[in-house]
């Protein structure tokens, strides 16, 4: 019996072990992350992520349409890096597509190309590519030297023969747009703005009323004259202005250590800022109020991190993903900032791309911040 | 009608999750009036103090407080009654200037500064308001959290236990306060657990199982209930209890340190059944006390609800 208070007691050990077991039953949201975090991992890095993507949309401006130029375009094809996606009637139209990053790449073809490569001039077709995210374009633009070679060997033949055997008989001009050093910092570091805004938005405002409601203090502000909507929104400004000398922090930080190019507007960026900071704080009081404490909280901000970070094109490449989960991703108030943000930082987009990017984002906020008033309780009933 | 009382509630009901925690309950309590909630743990005195506050919607039931609709206007109550919560429930990471600052501009005080720099002096707490609230003992706490609601002038106070966990001392002088406030019309609705401070009461309520089983000032509750009460004194009290409770008459009996009580409705029996069974005791009969009452009504409502817990 001695030996039993002394040391190790099984029984005793059994009694902490059951105890806890029965704590983490009743804790639904801890057990839900228990199994649902895995699940989620696995299938977003086992089947989301893919860090070599292919079929990226590809823009043509055929200034000369022949044999050979049709030949060298399914030639482009097959590798499956590129998919020809549009026919651009100019190469202003094609870099505007460019810009606004409908497509990756912009194959020019210039007029009299076949003529000048039967008279052995060997021409070059440019090969314009949307490098901002480096990852995306690396092993397409890999691929484009052998491409001449393909195109020798399958379609040099009848006027063309003369040509087989000899020097490559014209070459491909890669260009990489907007971040022509294919640095992974220019891209990694405006897209950290917005995940370090995420995870501080959400969070914070998701501790904000949960912290009250945990504490006690809710009940005293509900039997107090102030009104739901005056807590709520009174919360979030504090917040408005953190996210707004974070992401000021980080563009310095850009600028000065890293050497990121401004090309676009700034203060489109800021508005871009404004209006993302707003939608994640809709999700951060939107778990507050679903959440029951304080460590809830923070397990359902994480949960909504996750798939930002792997969904959105901060880390791997969009386009690299399936359908599904573009999907998901565009329904992420990340994933359009990060392409503002890259747009205005990198290509030079202003006030007039805001828009198509913005409206996802602030549909995103209102859905989310109408389930946050349907489930803010007025009273404590 | 109404505008006579502070609290003129009627049929109060409430449920949770198909629990009903407060039936039927109506309570009235007029100006200038400390008015006692007792009732055990989980009776429903906390719910009823908050449906009469606004913060909780009754499931049925009807009632001004100060006048207004407890249902339709409880925007309005809460601007003129000062609530307390069981639990302390100020910001600790606030100064206590701070928070007093904040409860005066919620209220939208015209004289905010004034009236902070008085409740702060009343509390005698001015060289420290710069002190942040989570280092405050218990006792001030508690006095902190009264001058608080009291900072807006409400016409009516709610205390929800507010002398829980605080040394006899602060309970006293807080007590002294709520007499000193009555005095000048405020009403009072104090919840609490202490017989002492039943006593100190204008009126009381008892409340057991969500059901409101007495009311009145402690006199006519304990007329209410015609027990009649007698104290056994005597070495070895210990064995004694349980033949007494065998015995026909002795409804109840409670120990009280150095004495039984033994109370019954039927004066003679009890009398007969304790003459007996308590030869060599020294037995009188004594003045039935509240607490004895209280005791007699929550074991008669367990048989009334089945014994539910």
């Amino acid at each position: 019996m001695k030996a039993a208070i002394d040391g190790f007691c099984f029984s005793r050990w059994w009694s902490m072990v059951r105890k806890e077991f029965l704590q983490l039953r009743r804790d639904r949201v801890t057990f839900a992350m228990i199994v649902g975090l895995p699940i989620m991992q696995l299938i977003l890095f086992g089947y989301a992520i893919n860090t070599d993507p292919k079929h990226l949309p590809t823009a043509v401006v055929m200034a000369d349409d022949s044999d050979l130029t049709r030949s060298l375009v399914s030639v482009m094809e097959q590798t499956g890096y590129f998919q020809i996606t549009r026919t651009m009637p100019d190469e202003a139209s094609a870099k505007e597509a460019l810009r606004r990053g409908e497509v990756q790449f912009v194959l020019n073809i210039p007029a009299d190309f076949t003529r000048e490569v039967l008279r052995g001039h060997r021409p070059a077709v440019l090969l314009e590519a949307d490098a901002s995210d480096p990852s995306a374009t690396g092993n397409s633009l890999a691929a484009v030297p052998s491409l001449v070679q393909q195109v020798a060997v399958r379609d040099l033949k009848g006027p063309y023969a003369a040509l087989a055997g000899g020097q490559a008989p014209f070459d491909i001009l890669p260009q990489r747009l907007y971040n022509p050093e294919g640095l992974t910092q220019v891209n990694i570091v405006p897209g950290l703005m917005g995940v370090i805004l995420t995870m501080t938005m959400v969070m914070m405002t998701g501790l904000a009323i949960t912290r009250e409601r945990e504490r006690g203090t809710m009940e005293n502000l509900l039997a107090t004259p102030v009104k739901p909507i005056e807590v709520m929104t009174g919360k979030i400004v504090p917040y408005i202005a953190i996210g707004l000398i974070q992401a000021t922090l980080i563009l310095v930080a850009a600028l000065l250590i890293f050497s990121v190019p401004v090309h676009g507007s700034l203060t489109a960026l800021y508005a871009a800022a404004l209006i993302f900071i707003a939608a994640n704080l809709s999700v951060g009081i939107t778990l507050s109020s679903l959440a029951q404490n304080q460590l809830q909280a923070v397990q359902l901000a994480f949960f909504y991190f996750l798939p930002n970070i792997l969904l959105s094109g901060f880390m791997f490449p969009f386009r690299g993903m399936p359908g599904w989960a573009q999907a998901i991703g565009s329904a992420l108030p990340l994933t359009h900032f990060n392409r503002l943000i890259r747009g205005i930082l990198l290509k030079g987009n202003g006030w007039g791309d805001l828009w198509t990017e913005s409206w996802p984002m602030l549909l995103f906020a209102a859905i989310v911040m109408t389930v946050a008033v349907k489930f803010y309780r007025k009273t404590l009933d | 009608m109404s505008s006579d009382f502070a609290i003129d509630v009627r049929g109060l009901n409430k449920s949770f999750h198909g629990r009903r925690v407060v039936k039927d309950v109506a309570l009235q309590v007029r100006p200038g009036e400390i008015f006692g909630f007792l009732g055990p743990n989980g009776s429903g005195k906390t719910t009823s103090i908050r449906m009469m506050c606004g913060l909780l919607t009754p499931d049925s039931g009807e009632g001004t407080c100060l006048g207004y609709d407890i249902v339709k206007e409880a925007a309005l109550i809460k601007r003129q009654v000062g609530y307390m919560t069981q639990k302390f429930s100020y910001w600790e990471d606030l100064t206590i200037r701070e928070n007093l600052d904040f409860i005066a501009r919620v209220y939208g005080m015209n004289d905010r500064r004034e009236a902070v720099d008085r409740a702060l002096e009343d509390l005698g707490l001015s060289a420290r308001a710069n002190q942040l609230t989570g280092s405050l003992s218990g006792g001030w706490k508690q006095r902190l959290a009264l001058a608080a609601c009291l900072l807006h002038r409400p016409k009516l106070l709610l205390l929800d236990e507010p002398t829980a966990g605080v040394d006899p001392t602060a309970r006293r002088d807080f007590w002294e306060e709520l007499h000193r406030l009555a005095a000048t019309g405020i009403s009072v609705l104090v919840s609490t657990h202490y017989m002492d401070e039943a006593e100190r009461c204008h009126k009381l309520a008892y409340i057991a199982y969500g059901k409101l089983l007495a009311n009145g000032t402690a006199e006519e509750i304990v007329a209410a209930q015609g027990l009649h009460t007698w104290a056994v004194r005597g070495a070895n009290l210990g064995g004694l209890t349980e033949a007494l409770r065998a015995k026909p008459g002795v409804e109840q009996t409670v120990a009280f340190g150095s004495a039984i009580h033994a109370s019954g409705k039927d004066e003679a029996l009890l009398e007969r059944s304790l003459r007996e069974a308590a030869s060599g005791f020294q037995i009188e009969p004594i003045e039935t006390g509240l607490e004895d009452v209280f005791i007699y009504l929550m074991n008669r409502s367990e048989d009334n609800f089945g014994g539910a817990a």
